[in-house]
């Protein structure tokens, strides 16, 4: 079967579409900074776990085009993760780096998501042929990274919510089956032939 | 008491749309195209009006949160968790009749119902700030009677120090309840002073109508100087005590949320800080205002706290 690599990059913009028309129409509810923020979060988050999708799927459904979409489909992780970033230290905090500066220091939930962002940079960065044919060996190494971030991901959403943890959990037992599929013991599993 | 904002509240119109032609120049795109003010409103208010309240002159120079914002922007978990949730789900309760249970600490226990309450005080409208412990805040006009005067017609005994609140429970009304995400009812309580003090209110209406039930009808605590949960909704029981009760938040975790809950921007939540908020209304491109002690009500409630260290009281 056949993938359509614009298809899929265009579908991946439909969230950034969708939060922009929400806002032109200034219909983003009651606390627009807030949903502008949780929104490019999650969306950060449903890339990364998709991303983490495409080996596991690739082998069970025996589908190998999957591969061609993977490193754009981590890509625009890190791209809804900028533009988290951004929505909290722009129209969240207004670049008052003093505040900024003390939330990381203070509060482990700002913490733990710049780290996520931050392992997510070298990965963004090499994430081109020439990156991976100068690092050979090592290139897989780094990307290994990309099991940590989504898991400090969900750990930053646990942090933050108030009292119920239902949907954060629910990211955290999809990461961890993500995960577990990767295991020795799970690595023969096919559902085609 | 002081009933104007401070001037630190307001943001002068220059330096408003000054910053919002520095974010434009940065190339967050849309500022220019966004109104910072709410859309139109899309909810046509339901309510029944109310009428012979007072007017009051609390709050008067406040820009008030629209009816749209304080009516779908919701913590009421016995709706649900979402701030949607109590909007979408809170039809299904039922306030009349209505029936409020007096017991402990008091010459006899007594029960009166929701509409004989209301024609017992005088009602009158009292404007508030309302800041959440998320760190939002809205301006509410809330129509109601002052608790104070509540207390003085159910009569406590001297044994009476502590005032506890109970909220309705009832699975068939309230989806949220199928969740232990509380333990409940929810419940809540006041020092008798606190519960007291002219400022705290019990609130039956909102700009001018009943109460609408994702509020908190049809009757509900506000509390001003404290952070919102401190103000519980859809009250059946108030009792007396002697001891001080352990709400429910406290159950919860008590690291984070103490029974008293002023507001108070010099001491963080465990895990977010206090120290600012954001108005609701404000728009995508409206920066966050500075948290003021006991939420801009210091000058008439500081007092209550004289010696006491409220960094370890929170």
């Amino acid at each position: 079967m056949n993938l359509d690599k614009r298809g899929v990059f265009l579908l991946a913009l439909l969230p950034l579409l969708w939060i922009s028309w929400l806002a032109f129409h200034n219909t983003l509810g009651a606390n627009p900074v807030e949903r502008v923020i949780h929104f490019t979060g999650l969306w950060t988050l449903y890339f990364l776990l998709i991303t983490l999708s495409i080996t596991p799927l690739r082998r069970l459904l025996g589908w190998n085009a999957l591969l061609r979409i993977r490193r754009m489909l981590g890509l625009f992780a890190f791209f809804y993760g900028t533009l988290h970033l951004l929505s909290y230290a722009g129209i969240d905090q207004w670049f008052t780096w003093q505040a900024i500066i003390h939330d990381i220091v203070k509060h482990p939930y700002i913490l733990i998501g710049v780290s996520g962002y931050v392992l997510m940079l070298p990965l963004a960065l090499t994430s081109n042929a020439w990156a991976v044919s100068k690092l050979k060996a090592r290139w897989k190494q780094l990307h290994r990274l990309a099991y940590v971030v989504p898991a400090l991901g969900v750990l930053h959403f646990a942090w933050l919510v108030k009292k119920d943890m239902n949907e954060p959990l629910l990211y955290g037992a999809l990461l961890l089956v993500l995960l577990a599929l990767r295991l020795p013991l799970f690595s023969q599993w096919r559902f085609s032939r | 008491m002081r009933k104007s904002p401070l001037p630190s509240e307001i943001t002068p119109q220059a330096i408003y749309l000054e910053r919002r032609k520095i974010l434009a120049q940065m190339g967050l795109g849309l500022a220019g195209a966004l109104g910072a003010g709410a859309a139109p409103s899309a909810l046509a208010s339901t309510g029944q009006k109310l009428t012979g309240y007072q007017s009051t002159a609390y709050g008067h120079d406040e820009k008030l949160t629209t009816y749209d914002n304080i009516t779908t922007y919701n913590n009421f978990y016995e709706f649900g968790t979402d701030k949607e949730d109590p909007a979408s789900h809170a039809g299904s309760l039922k306030t009349r009749p209505w029936t409020l249970t007096f017991e402990g600490a008091l010459k006899r226990p007594r029960q009166m119902g929701v509409d004989d309450l209301m024609r017992l005080f005088p009602l009158e409208e009292r404007i508030y700030r309302m800041r959440c412990v998320e760190a939002w805040s809205m301006v509410i006009p809330w129509v109601g009677f002052p608790l104070q005067k509540l207390i003085q017609w159910a009569e406590p005994t001297a044994q009476a120090k502590y005032v506890e609140f109970v909220s309705l429970a009832d699975p068939a009304q309230m989806p949220g309840l199928r969740r232990a995400v509380l333990d409940w009812p929810y419940t809540e309580g006041l020092r008798m002073d606190e519960a007291q003090h002219p400022l705290t209110l019990m609130a039956v209406g909102l700009y001018g109508e009943i109460l609408p039930n994702q509020n908190g009808a049809p009757l509900r605590l506000v509390v001003p100087w404290k952070y919102g949960f401190k103000g519980i909704k859809s009250i059946v029981k108030i009792r007396f005590r002697d001891t001080m009760p352990v709400t429910s938040w406290m159950k919860a975790n008590s690291a984070e949320y103490g029974f008293y809950s002023n507001v108070n921007p010099a001491v963080d939540h465990p895990r977010w800080s206090q120290a600012t908020e954001r108005r609701i209304g404000g728009g995508l491109f409206e920066a966050r205002r500075k948290t003021l002690p006991f939420n801009g009500y210091a000058e008439e409630v500081a007092s209550l706290y004289n010696g006491m260290d409220l960094k370890k009281y929170f």
